[in-house]
């Protein structure tokens, strides 16, 4: 069964269709890139996927269920995690309390346990506080633990995002340009964990920018331009394709090719 | 040494300062002003965990703190009920009035939670005023004694009338204070304050925000609720002004001053708003003037409350 | 009949003042995203300005003209020392800012003023017109005209001038309004001039009808906002149409009901609006950008 299914996906603001008919597949253990220029309608159709926008048109279906405009947090029960373009970290917690939130599906439970400290509170609050400090020891930020998250690197912010995000053990995860903003360094290291991620089983929807780390860690590529798809298929295939050197390039035939 | 937590070293704080400050009390009519601050600080403590750690506001908890009162008036005479059995009764209302009231509204942003609430506590304060056979009217309603003292007395504890209340809203306070400080550490606590950061990513993570929110938008008003009940036992007398709206903008203020972000600075806003027209009588006139000042001055200049900006000007960290 | 005809009167008098003071929210909500809670204080000052002056002997519109005027430049001040200075802050902090406002010209209009309650003479005299078996007072159709006037008056103003089209412009998006070159913090000062003053006139119209005194502020806010929530928070027309249903809800609520409780009949709206159509009567639904 394919995991995850967008199919003909499209909304419109304001009477401008910023996405429209948008369709493609996420395998298990696939990294499927989403590229095109600038304004294309990449994180509108990310905010689509994961519920934050109500689509205007077209089906999204996890793992055989409809899951059209659903609440992002019952996605996240589904097994769909995201990061964000301009990072949406807790900034007033500290970056082990940051990491400790992803787990939140798991460590919840009932309230009055909570104010009232009772032992199973307590253990919920100690597993999950393990799984959080074995994660962040994944993504090197575990001497930053008890640091408050405001007062990371941007690159280290955008770890901690992933990191956090990783904490539900989703089926697909959604990465909103995770290596923007970072140098070459912090950007091959976010590499090598997203590859790492996908080979442990978990899909990977990629937005991003920097087309040689998406030339060589994707599986499948989706391009985008003016809301719709211009083509997709493998790296090489899709870097051949004229329609998509158009777009980047922003010639007449581009503009043509987004009919 | 191990190293103390944060939430041991507050209430070893609150506790210090409950029972060595009676030591310079220069008359018995401090036990008074002691407890009030206690009250107040056991309000402002359930607006902490829905301003501090939800970043939620209302402005209508007076609202709670009426309905608090009023059960420990009414509900002796006319259900037979015990006083302190009022207190739970009227805690339980509060909750399920807090329930449905911000069922609706928790959904929506800011603003919304603020005048729904605003006009919860005036409708509260209306029914009070209004319905005079029942309440008294705007003149208020006797309370009944909670026998608590006698019965301490009966055990060989004899205490004064002012420093039974000190001492027992004391004890009221650390509990409210040991709550809020589970709560803070909880995986609910950690949810409240995730949604406070950022709720799209709260979300993203599986949190139910609107129901979080309500958790804590209930539990605050049973922190309200009680509060009011305990200035209700303790003057055995209440009047509608304990729903008004300016008592719902004093807790407010009074938590941001100290810090709605920290209990204990949240308790120390509640003290200095207390102690202050206390100290300058003369302030009577100019108290509305002087709240709505701090108000604006400390969410402009000192958006963390003062306390939090006095520990950080100590550590002498600069940040 | 008559009855009713009566209610719909008083309904509708009031319901004018609710759309004043729904307007002035809406203004600047659109200018700021900022809702003033201190809009209804606004109505006050105008109302206790004018007494006052009044009361000192000037004469009746020059009293008015100032207490505009002056409430105008209060508005100014409380854009400028409080609202400016916390750009960019959460929405739980403006709103204190606004309500630390509102209380502090609630003290300090009990202190410049007094705590009783004012009013004075109706512009066209006291002697009640009749209307199919009703009556209603020549102030009415002064505080009905005033509202649909102000109406007509900011809709020239945003579709028509060149400065309402730049507040337009700022309301829509902040940053491109900045880009081509309107000074957005003017538009800001604007708006709370535009605001107060249409407060304040509100407060000068009614005052005659519904007395004026330091703490009357809160209730005209509260239902203002109940009448622009239920319009549809951020439209002008919404604002216009919900202020009149507040006003007519509550005076069908006085007149059937019980005229206790009609005060909770704006609080009852916010609730039922939040329910069911958290989005208003012309509202339209927003979307949140990530």
């Amino acid at each position: 069964m394919t995991l995850l299914s967008v199919e003909g996906l499209g909304i419109t603001f304001g009477g401008l269709k910023a996405v429209n008919d948008v369709s493609f597949k996420v395998e298990p253990g696939e990294i499927v890139s989403v590229i095109g220029p600038n304004g294309a309608g990449k994180t509108t159709l990310f905010n689509m996927i994961s519920g934050i926008y109500q689509p205007g048109a077209g089906r999204v279906v996890l793992k055989g269920e409809d899951v059209t405009g659903m609440r992002p947090d019952l996605l996240a029960r589904r097994g769909m995690s995201r990061t964000f373009q301009n990072l949406q970290i807790f900034q007033a917690m500290t970056v082990l309390e940051n990491a400790i939130s992803g787990f939140h599906l798991r460590e919840k439970g009932p309230v009055l346990a909570d104010l009232l400290n009772l032992p199973a509170s307590r253990r919920r609050s100690r597993e999950a506080r393990e799984g959080a400090l074995a994660l962040l020891a994944r993504v090197g930020l575990d001497r930053a633990a008890d640091r408050e998250a405001g007062n990371l690197s941007y690159g280290s912010l955008k770890r901690l995002e992933i990191a956090r995000a990783l904490a539900m053990n989703p089926a697909v995860l959604l990465l909103d340009e995770p290596a923007a903003g970072c140098n070459a360094v912090e950007t091959e290291e976010i590499d090598h964990l997203i590859a790492e991620v996908a080979a442990s089983g978990t899909a990977i929807l990629l937005v991003e920018h920097d087309m040689k780390m998406v030339m060589r860690i994707s599986n499948h590529i989706v391009v985008l331009d003016h809301g719709e798809k211009i083509a997709e298929g493998a790296p090489a295939e899709v870097s051949r394709n004229p329609a998509v050197i158009a777009a980047y390039l922003g010639t007449e035939e581009g503009a043509d090719a987004d009919g | 040494m191990p190293k103390l937590s944060a939430k041991s070293a507050t209430l070893l704080v609150l506790a210090a300062l409950i029972a060595v400050t009676p030591f310079f009390f220069p008359s018995g009519y401090y036990y008074r002003v002691g407890a009030l601050i206690f009250v107040n600080g056991l309000a402002v403590t359930g607006i902490v965990i829905l301003t501090g750690y939800a970043g939620q506001i209302s402005l209508g908890h007076a609202g709670f703190a009426g309905i608090g009162g009023y059960a420990c008036a009414l509900a002796p005479t006319h259900l037979g009920l015990h006083p302190s059995l009022a207190v739970v009764l009227g805690a339980a209302i509060s909750a399920v009035l807090a329930w449905l009231v911000g069922r609706p509204i928790l959904r929506l942003k800011g603003y919304y939670l603020a005048v729904a609430t605003l006009g919860f506590g005036i409708l509260v304060a209306m029914v009070l005023n209004n319905e005079r056979a029942l309440t008294g009217g705007p003149d208020g309603i006797a309370v009944p004694d909670l026998g608590l003292r006698g019965l301490l007395k009966d055990w060989g504890l004899e205490l004064t009338n002012g420093q039974f209340w000190y001492f027992f809203c004391g004890l009221v306070l650390l509990a409210g204070a040991w709550i809020a400080l589970n709560l803070h550490q909880s995986p609910t606590g950690r949810a409240l304050r995730a949604l406070h950061g950022s709720e799209i990513a709260a979300r993203t993570v599986g949190v139910d925000v609107a129901r979080l929110k309500l958790q804590a938008f209930v539990i605050s008003a049973v922190y309200a609720s009680v509060a009011g009940s305990l200035v209700a036992l303790q003057n055995k007398f209440i009047t509608p002004d304990v729903a008004g709206f300016m008592h719902s903008i004093e807790m407010v203020t009074m938590a941001v001053l100290g810090g709605a972000g920290s209990v204990l600075g949240a308790i120390f806003g509640a003290g200095v708003l207390t102690l202050l027209p206390q100290a300058l009588t003369v302030l009577a006139e100019y108290e509305q003037l002087v709240l709505g000042l701090v108000m604006m001055l400390v969410m402009i200049f000192l958006r963390d409350g003062l306390l939090p900006s006095i520990l950080r000007k100590l550590r002498g960290t600069g940040e | 009949m008559s009855e009713f005809l009566q209610f719909l009167f008083s309904g509708v008098t009031v319901g004018a003042v609710y759309a004043l003071v729904a307007l002035g929210f809406t203004i600047i909500y659109n200018a700021s995203d900022v809702v003033n809670f201190a809009q209804g204080e606004f109505v006050m000052l105008g109302g206790m300005i004018t007494w006052f002056a009044h009361a000192a002997g000037l004469p009746l519109p020059l009293a008015a003209l100032i207490a505009i005027v002056a409430t105008a430049a209060l508005g100014v001040a409380i854009n400028k020392l409080a609202i400016e200075p916390a750009r960019g802050a959460p929405v739980v902090s403006l709103i204190i800012i606004t309500i630390g406002a509102s209380v502090f010209l609630q003290g300090a209009a009990q202190l410049v003023f007094d705590k009783q309650i004012h009013s004075f003479p109706a512009f066209s005299g006291d002697r009640p017109l009749r209307i199919g078996g009703a009556t209603i007072q020549p102030q009415s159709l002064w505080v009905i005209g005033g509202a649909l006037v102000v109406f007509a008056g900011l809709w020239l103003f945003f579709t028509r001038t060149l400065l309402g089209r730049a507040v337009l412009a700022t309301s829509n998006n902040r940053l491109a309004a900045q880009l081509v070159g309107i000074n957005t913090n003017f538009v800001m000062t604007l708006s709370f001039a535009l605001s107060a003053g249409i407060g304040a006139l509100a407060g000068v119209l009614a005052t005659p009808i519904t007395l004026t005194a330091y703490n009357v502020g809160i209730g005209f806010a509260l239902k203002g906002f109940a009448g622009a929530m239920l319009g549809g928070m951020g439209n002008p027309k919404g604002a216009l149409a919900g202020g009149f249903l507040i006003g007519l809800i509550e005076a069908l609520t006085a007149g059937y009901l019980s005229s206790t409780y009609k005060e909770a009949a704006a609080f009852v709206v916010i609730l039922l609006v939040l329910f069911f159509m958290p989005q208003g009567l012309f509202g339209r639904k927003s979307t949140e950008r990530v």
